[in-house]
């Protein structure tokens, strides 16, 4: 039951900024506003994800240490592909935790 | 055939002294120019808290070199660098061709705006003072991700 529920909150989530005005029983459900994801990288034209640059990465390594998806951060498809690889090279020389308990 | 470009990161243990980095430096230059390659720059990190315990270890030196050289080369000090037990962690990445999009995206996008520009009648460079203003909403940057959301 519960987790139909987060389910379905998700899926409203990721629609929610370009749907506007919809029927008055959608708009209900759903009180709280979700702001437009808009990919980072893409917006401030960052072309280069370099795994030594760990200010650049951090946000999207929460506490536990895991890559942060896509769903959350709003990444475009291309740029957490780059992210993805970036942070797995600077796990490898310790710069980014693997885990974190 | 072309020379690759790659990115050599390694970690010594925190009580290195300059001297011994020096060393292991020269070392490592040795085995480069033998195989005919180059090294293009040399960056010590200097002392740097490991995310995740190496060796007993917390902290460590981190040294970065950016070498010119064959895949051989690479392979090379990849095995000297594991022998080694000096370092304790080391890592190599080849970045030429990265390095290649990178460079063309960026000058991709910097011709597509002069050129508009220019059809505009404006100069092609942005000139100071021109544009949006920055509107306080604008700073903070709403859109942006920049941390863990709930």
């Amino acid at each position: 039951m519960a987790f139909g529920q987060g389910r379905s909150g998700g899926g409203g989530r990721g629609r929610g900024g370009d749907k506007k005005g919809g029927d008055k029983a959608q708009t209900q459900r759903r009180t709280l506003f979700r702001r437009r994801k808009v990919c980072k990288f893409c917006a401030d034209k960052i072309d280069d994800i370099n795994y030594k640059d760990v200010k650049l990465l951090g946000p999207f390594v929460p506490e536990r240490g895991k890559i942060l998806p896509r769903r959350i951060s709003g990444t475009c498809a291309m740029h957490q592909r780059k992210l993805q690889t970036a942070i797995k090279r600077a796990r490898q020389i310790a710069l980014i935790p693997y885990v974190t308990d | 055939m072309a020379d690759r470009q790659y990115e050599l990161v390694y970690i010594l243990p925190p009580e290195t002294t300059e001297e011994q980095v020096a060393e292991l430096h020269g070392q490592l230059d040795a085995v480069v120019s033998r195989m005919h390659g180059q090294i293009e720059k040399t960056d010590n990190w200097g002392r740097r808290r490991l995310a995740y315990e190496i060796a007993h270890q917390k902290e460590g030196v981190y040294v970065l070199e950016v070498i010119n050289g064959s895949g051989e080369l690479m392979k090379e000090l990849d095995r000297r660098l594991r022998v080694m037990d000096q370092v304790i962690r080391h890592l190599v990445v080849r970045v030429d061709r990265e390095k290649k999009v990178v460079d063309r995206t960026r000058s991709k996008r910097q011709s597509t705006s002069e050129r508009r520009r220019v059809k505009r009648g404006l100069p092609p460079q942005r000139q100071p003072g021109e544009g949006r203003a920055v509107e306080i909403e604008d700073l903070d940057q709403d859109d942006r991700f920049d941390g863990v959301e709930a």
